[in-house]
């Protein structure tokens, strides 16, 4: 008897456990994802001196804890999804750290009507954040896997604002053209002229520079109203400044 | 069983042995990157000490049956040359991801463990034959290092001959050869079924026309380039200067044009990529006469020497696809010469891509000249109005896989010397470098620039320097001459119309130098007027980098490394501090720290061993001495070695030429020292012999410290040939005594009691892969001559040290 009211016992625990999985892994990733805000947060505190701020935007903050980052990794990545690291996506490519996504964002200064340009979709995380955002994203990919991947993955989560195109960023896209902000990820020797020119006057354009697997350099340039273009590059890296009062 | 040892096969293996270390360094170069190259390799070498431990602890059994086991070794050494490879490069390990990810960590480890196993085998089946024929030792440790030598010299020709995989199959055949050789000289009782066998099995093996692809990471620019749709590699070159891929690409044009100009409204006309080791990608452009669509090259901050000067004659550092070339044409240079490393960079762009560069290097202005910068220099007795060093770091790529410690003679103060003696007055000197934040490279050429200056007599350095910077690229001008008002209004107005910053002019105030490429602080400007304050000491011992000028003594112009500055680095773990991180520094100390750790576990091994097990009565033989005194030998060769290699490197230049004629010298020369310490040894003693030795090895080294400069600096201008023959006559006689104390300590250990031998072995072995990461960073913080010191007093040390001391007392 006793053996019978074990093995029910088992049963009806193994029951449970198999009907409320999707719901633990759900809280799983709400948990890891906090986690992941928290140490964005705690991250550009460390760094607010070359951020000039102690905190990203809210909204920013908002778009990242609403994305399911661990929608837009491999399975093998899933179980470090929300870790505060870039991590390898395949095809030579990578998710860029979340932290550097969050600080790209908040650089970009985006509001609801703002027209967005990205070149190099990649995985599309930084295009469904951008889509929390903003009312259009257009998003050019070159490799075509990646570029399909993409495609599917935006359509199943439900970004319908942003739009995928296979192909050479180098000359943006012209029919969209011009755009408020521009992000570069994908790897280049220099800025394309044509980017420059379909970034409207008042426009910013933000570029990672340095290794995919470290944290990068962000380039930002800001195109003024009379055309000129200044640039700023930050290391949002904490680095105590680099001598005394030199 | 042969009466003599089996000295040919011996031979053949440490050929096969010392040619494939020096073909991994290459095929990791290309797989991977040329940091991790030297570690992995450099740690897979613990084989020998491995070898020597194992040994030890079975050296009964595995004696009984010397024959079968010794062929058993060379076989396995054969097959494993290519299956490690094979499965070590299957191994998905991610060098950048090492501080995010531990697997990175064991990946790395299985890789070096995998590759120790070939050099665990070759190293097995000497220190056998060492024991076995112990009465014979000093000629097998002859031949052995004999063979060396002409293993590293042969790899080299095999490298001009095949592709670095085709090498790799190359060596693991003469693997198999050597085992027939051996099974003949061992006069085994089945020794025609054996060799029958075996030579079917090696036709087989050429019948087969075996092919190994290379897995390159995926994160390499080669790599990353061939995943865009319609790129394919159309053509490949190898030499040990390194692999050349050149890509195209149909669909997605190639544009490659660093450091250009935000406000540039051209991009380059259509390209080819040529990528070396599967990075370093410089761009073979399609010229035309219609010079105008080069315009895109005036868009670069390389492009101001020529807003200031009418240059009659240019001098191109460099050349690589000739970009440069092209940015001098486009100015409208009358002369243009340029001086390429690489003969089969030349090659396609004047042969193969002729058509497609409209045979660029053949142009009436244009000679290309093949051969290295400096030695260039000397013989020429021509003046330049311009010298420009290009961006391509073509010749650190082009010797990272023989010669991987990233020493560089081209921005040493001497080097910078020597163009600015090449300069016609008012001409000017033109480096480009990346930027990095914080500044590394650019302030400490700035640094350099200043000292090679001084040292040449400016009494102020601060009138004839500038520097520009856009957001990618920094550009520095050291004049012949004093900058003029005039050309300061002219940097000023290029700037601007690219949107580049006036980093430092003379007179320049703060504000100027940042305002279109805005940092937090202006660190480039502050930096630069630190540096010719009198409070540059007190900055560079502030910096966070080091800045220190490099010296041809300490040719390390890429060392930036503070170890104060590691401790809040280490903190920045895992928040993103790596981009601060000096790996090549970081990758020697590690395997130094790991190659301590295995050392004193495999040298520890066997002592308890023998302690448990006495096979010598005690306090007849101090373990402690045995262990020192080849420890201490393993160091202080190859701290010599790799010293004089160096000051060879800078008379002889070319590095393939140096490394190829010094490396190989050093051990044939040893070999011979090692076979006439026998001669000696019928004269004196063991010991005698070694202090014979050692009292040779340093007043040789001494003089060669006192006198080396002038002899160079005498055969500067010679012929390359007299100069390798030269440096081969000086390398003679010292490598010559450096050839006896191993020996003879060896043969005084196998009067006694032989057991010891592949202790001994086992721990020269360690040494050899400890010594050769502390020279060189011993080298990166006092310099060479240091070094050389250093091992001379470490071959006294020896000498009281000699392991058979209180045999003679007992």
């Amino acid at each position: 008897m006793q053996i019978i009211s074990r093995y029910n016992c088992s049963c009806l625990l193994l029951i449970s456990l198999v009907l409320s999985q999707p719901a633990v892994a759900k809280d799983e990733y709400a948990t890891a994802r906090a986690a992941m805000l928290r140490s964005i947060e705690a991250h550009v505190k460390e760094t607010s001196l070359y951020l000039d701020k102690e905190a990203l935007n809210p909204s920013v903050m908002k778009a990242l804890g609403s994305v399911p980052r661990h929608e837009f990794v491999p399975q093998s990545q899933r179980r470090v999804a929300y870790e505060n690291r870039p991590l390898p996506i395949g095809h030579g490519q990578t998710i860029s750290q979340p932290y550097i996504v969050a600080v790209m964002t908040d650089l970009l200064k985006v509001n609801s009507n703002s027209k967005v340009l990205e070149v190099g979709t990649g995985s599309a995380y930084q295009a469904a954040i951008l889509s929390e955002l903003v009312d259009r994203v257009y998003t050019i990919e070159i490799i075509e896997a990646l570029s399909e991947q993409a495609n599917e993955r935006l359509h199943r989560l439900g970004y319908d604002n942003v739009q995928v195109k296979t192909g050479d960023g180098y000359y943006g896209w012209a029919e969209h053209a011009p755009f408020d902000v521009i992000i570069v990820t994908a790897a280049s020797s220099h800025v394309p002229p044509s980017l420059i020119k379909q970034l409207k006057p008042g426009g910013r354009m933000v570029i990672p520079v340095g290794s995919r697997f470290m944290t990068q350099e962000l380039l930002l340039i800001n195109k003024q109203q009379d055309n000129k273009l200044i640039t700023r590059q930050i290391l949002p890296v904490m680095f105590v400044p680099l001598t005394g009062d030199h | 069983m042969g009466h003599h040892p089996p000295y040919l096969s011996i031979l053949l293996l440490s050929a096969g042995s010392l040619a494939y270390e020096i073909l991994l360094m290459r095929l990791f170069s290309i797989i991977q990157w040329h940091h991790f190259a030297y570690m992995i390799i450099g740690l897979a070498l613990l084989g020998y000490g491995i070898s020597g431990t194992l040994v030890s602890l079975f050296q009964k059994y595995l004696l009984s049956r010397y024959s079968q086991i010794y062929l058993v070794c060379l076989l396995l050494f054969s097959l494993f040359t290519v299956i490690s490879f094979l499965v070590a490069q299957t191994i998905p390990f991610n060098a950048e991801e090492i501080l995010w990810d531990w697997h990175q960590s064991i990946y790395l480890l299985l890789i070096f463990l995998l590759l120790a196993i070939p050099f665990f085998f070759a190293a097995s089946a000497i220190c056998l034959t060492l024991m076995q024929y112990s009465a014979q030792i000093s000629r097998v440790y002859a031949v052995d290092l004999i063979g060396a030598g002409m293993g590293s010299i042969g790899v080299v020709y095999l490298l001009f001959m095949l592709f670095p995989q085709s090498a790799l199959l190359a060596i693991s055949l003469l693997g198999l050869i050597t085992v027939v050789v051996a099974v003949w000289e061992l006069r085994l009782d089945e020794r025609l079924r054996v060799s029958l066998v075996l030579t079917i099995a090696i036709l087989l093996f050429i019948a087969s026309g075996q092919t190994i692809e290379l897995h390159i990471s995926p994160y390499k620019g080669l790599e990353q380039s061939l995943r865009v749709a319609g790129t394919r590699i159309i053509e490949q070159r190898s030499s040990p200067l390194g692999l050349l891929s050149v890509i195209e690409s149909k669909r997605v044009p190639l544009r490659h044009a660093p450091g250009l100009s935000l406000n540039a409204s051209q991009e380059p006309p259509e390209q080819l990529g040529v990528f070396t080791d599967a990075d370093n990608l410089t761009a073979i452009t399609r010229s035309s006469d219609k010079l105008e669509r080069l315009s895109y090259l005036d868009q670069m901050s390389s492009a101001l020497p020529y807003h200031l000067v009418k240059p009659e004659r240019v001098l191109i550092v460099g050349a690589g696809g000739g970009s440069d070339i092209l940015q001098a044409r486009f100015h409208q240079a009358p002369r243009i010469d340029a001086i390429e490393l690489n003969p089969q960079m030349v090659d396609l762009v004047s042969d193969r891509f002729r058509a497609f560069s409209s045979a660029l290097y053949d142009h009436d202005n244009v000679n290309i000249h093949i051969g290295d910068a400096r030695d260039y220099l000397r013989v020429s007795a021509q003046d330049h109005d311009l010298i420009q060093l290009a961006l391509l770091d073509t010749f650190n790529a082009s010797t990272s896989g023989l010669y991987a410690l990233n020493e560089n003679y081209l921005y040493t103060v001497e080097a910078l010397q020597i163009y600015l003696d090449h300069l016609k007055t008012d001409g000017y000197l033109a480096i480009t470098r990346w930027i990095k934040i914080p500044p590394r490279d650019t302030l400490k050429l700035f640094a350099t620039a200043i000292d090679a200056l001084k040292k040449s007599g400016v009494q102020a350095p601060e009138k004839r320097l500038v520097l520009i910077r856009s957001w990618q690229t920094s550009t520095l001008l050291v004049k012949n001459g004093e900058v003029s008002e005039q050309e300061i209004d002219s940097i000023k107005t290029f700037c601007r119309e690219r949107s580049f910053d006036v980093a430092y002019v003379p007179g320049i105030s703060e504000q100027q130098a940042n305002q279109y490429n805005i940092l937090q602080r202006p660190i480039f400007y502050r930096g630069a007027t630190a540096l010719l304050s009198a409070k540059r000491q007190q900055f560079m011992d502030q910096y966070k980098f080091n800045l220190e000028p490099a010296t041809d003594d300490r040719p390390y112009y890429h060392h930036f490394f503070k170890w104060t500055t590691l401790v809040e680095v280490i903190q920045l773990r895992g928040k993103g501090g790596m981009p601060l991180i000096e790996w090549g520094y970081m990758i020697l100390v590690a395997t130094l720290i790991i190659a301590l750790l295995v050392s004193v576990l495999l040298i520890l091994l066997p002592m308890f061993y023998f302690q448990r097990h006495p096979i010598a009565p005690s306090g007849v033989l101090s373990r402690v001495h045995v262990v020192l005194y080849f420890f201490l030998i393993g160091l202080a060769f190859l701290f010599i070695e790799i010293a004089f290699m160096q000051k060879f490197i800078l008379f002889l230049h070319h590095p393939i030429y140096a490394i190829s004629v010094t490396l190989s010298a050093f051990l044939v020369f040893a070999g011979m020292g090692s076979y006439w310490s026998r001669h000696l040894g019928r004269k004196f003693s063991d010991r005698q012999t070694a202090v014979i030795a050692v009292v040779a090895i340093s007043l040789l080294s001494l003089s060669y410290l006192l006198m080396l400069d002038h002899v160079f600096n005498h055969y500067a201008t010679a012929a390359v040939n007299i100069r390798i023959l030269l440096t081969i006559l000086l390398i003679a006689p010292l490598a010559f005594f450096m050839g006896m104390p191993f020996p003879s300590a060896l043969s005084s250990l196998q009067q006694y009691d032989r057991h010891f031998i592949p202790w001994a072995w086992g721990v020269n072995g360690c040494a050899s892969v400890i010594s050769a990461v502390l020279a060189s960073l011993l080298a990166i913080h006092f310099g060479f001559t240091v070094v050389i010191v250093l091992a001379i007093l470490l071959y006294i040390a020896i000498l009281f040290l000699f392991p058979l001391q209180k045999i003679k007392q007992a």
